[in-house]
């Protein structure tokens, strides 16, 4: 018996558990230690207590709540219609030779103009509002949706789409029954991507001109030196990005339950 | 619940008139005037070489390709497209892996005839797989699934594009016998195209042999049912493949003759 299969049946043990949490809890560790022994200063990076002492006055005075709440709100909404715009005409012009032609070039070209650069433009046209914030995530969240939903329609395998209609599909139950499904992996890849787009975007367009959110939260701290805040700020960011992440893997396993590459061990 | 046990009534099967059909892919004509008549309730198959044409013809019967010239018309109706009295069974199953097992029988069918498919499925030996994905069934049991989706709607006419190619032997034995008595039992036309010459005479009444886009040969197979694999099978079998081969096989060919273009081909 070798001492990789003693530790590989451990790990499975652990797989499921804890396994993925072992890194963070040592990393966390490392830093709290270093920050007590003062081989860290606590002007460069505050001790997770400090963190976690920040994070319960916060609470206790409803101000993260509010800074979350927010920020899950444009986050939401931004998405909700980013992915919306991107998926429908994913369908769109997959299912269409003709819109392909006519609008895939021009999704192409606006594609490669980096949305965080419409940042100047987006202050003067949205102010510093919600609005402007959740433009932004439209446009992260709007691409990857895009490219992932045609790529997923182009790639279902054309053998089942004429075995369906010589089984007499008609249109729309070949979508529902063929298509659709087939192209649902890609989808969903293009869900996790847009879900971490979405994050990034709402980080960026939070630190410039806003009163409200984590973001703005972090860098009202920075004014104040208030490191244990400003950590406390990216920290969120994480679990936050994460819980997003999980998400949609727990749906991503429900709908691929069929797809070898899902299905539970 | 509504029965599938026909019996063998030669009014389930559709008959099958083809006339002139040409079909070409590019310059090249795969099929070239090609005419043949299927009887109701037939078993036929269609032999030859790679690239003899004989899947464009099935494809063509199918609706799923459009001749170039001629008539294919199913019991004298000009056959178009689409027609629900006509199932194909590919050589890949091509079951949708995301449906389980019974709803991919199921597929295109009307609400209310579930339990068909249920009897379907029980036909084909598969009903304590119905709720499986299709991606835990082995090759064999695929192209039964496949089988029962095609029977589930009652087709008058059945095509099957060698949709045993990839099964092991022993498999291919056993589906043999289950296509055959499920078309003793539900009385369909069966066309048949395949390469392998003792599954042809395994299973037909009638055997074609497609070369260079026309039939090249037609022979009745007079054995009777179920097939057994004994002697009279054995020599008409062999006497099929020393026709298949002894046509077009550069093996055969008189040497110098047969230099010239190999030598040419490999250039």
């Amino acid at each position: 018996m070798s001492a990789a299969r003693v530790v590989g049946r451990h790990g499975r043990r652990l797989g499921r558990s804890g396994l993925p949490w072992l890194l963070p809890a040592v990393l966390l560790l490392g830093w709290q230690l270093a920050v007590s022994l003062q081989w860290l200063s606590t002007s460069i990076l505050p001790s997770p207590l400090e963190v976690g002492q920040a994070a319960w006055e916060l609470t206790r005075s409803g101000e993260l709540w509010q800074h979350i709440l927010i920020s899950s709100q444009r986050a939401a909404l931004g998405f909700v219609i980013g992915a919306g715009i991107g998926f429908t005409l994913g369908l769109l012009n997959g299912l269409s030779h003709r819109a392909e032609t006519l609008l895939d070039t021009s999704v192409q070209m606006i594609r490669n103009v980096p949305h965080l650069a419409l940042i100047p433009l987006v202050i003067i046209w949205f102010g510093i509002g919600d609005a402007g914030k959740v433009f932004l995530v439209v446009l992260g969240v709007f691409f990857p949706v895009y490219v992932n939903t045609l790529h997923g329609i182009k790639s279902v395998d054309p053998g089942l789409i004429e075995m369906g209609r010589s089984y007499g599909l008609g249109q729309i139950r070949l979508f529902l029954d063929v298509i659709f499904p087939g192209a649902l992996p890609s989808i969903f890849v293009g869900v996790r991507y847009a879900l971490g787009f979405m994050w990034l975007t709402l980080i960026v367009s939070e630190t410039i001109a806003t009163t409200t959110g984590i973001g703005y939260m972090a860098m009202n701290a920075r004014e104040f030196m208030r490191l244990d805040v400003v950590v406390l700020g990216i920290l969120i960011y994480a679990v936050l990005g994460k819980l997003a992440d999980t998400v949609a893997r727990l749906l991503e396993r429900q709908a691929l339950a069929w797809h070898p590459g899902y299905h539970p061990r | 619940m509504p029965s599938l046990q026909h019996g063998s009534h030669p009014d389930t099967g559709a008959a099958l008139s083809l006339r002139g059909i040409v079909k070409r892919f590019g310059e090249l004509p795969v099929l070239n005037g090609l005419a043949l008549d299927i009887a109701p309730g037939s078993f036929v198959a269609v032999i030859g070489r790679s690239g003899c044409g004989k899947s464009t013809l099935l494809r063509l019967i199918a609706g799923l390709e459009q001749p170039d010239q001629g008539e294919i018309r199913i019991d004298d109706k000009r056959h178009k497209r689409r027609n629900d009295d006509v199932r194909v069974m590919f050589q890949d199953a091509r079951l949708l892996p995301w449906r389980r097992v019974i709803d991919n029988v199921r597929l295109g069918l009307p609400a209310g005839t579930a339990p068909l498919a249920d009897e379907v499925l029980r036909q084909v030996g598969l009903a304590q797989r119905a709720r499986d994905w299709p991606r835990v069934l082995s090759g064999g049991q695929k192209q039964r699934v496949a089988l029962a989706r095609a029977l589930v709607h009652e087709p008058r006419l059945l095509l099957l594009d060698e949709p045993l190619g990839a099964l092991d032997a022993l498999t291919r034995i056993e589906m043999h016998r289950l296509i055959e008595r499920l078309w003793l039992e539900h009385g369909f036309t069966a066309v048949l195209v395949t390469h392998d010459v003792a599954e042809a005479v395994a299973l037909a009444d009638r055997v074609v042999l497609l070369e260079d886009g026309v039939p090249a040969m037609d022979l009745e197979i007079d054995l009777p049912r179920p097939r057994r694999r004994d002697a009279a099978f054995a020599r008409l079998e062999q006497h099929i493949l020393g026709r298949l081969l002894g046509a077009g096989d550069p093996t055969a060919l008189p040497a110098p003759a047969a230099a010239l273009p190999r030598l040419r081909r490999s250039a």
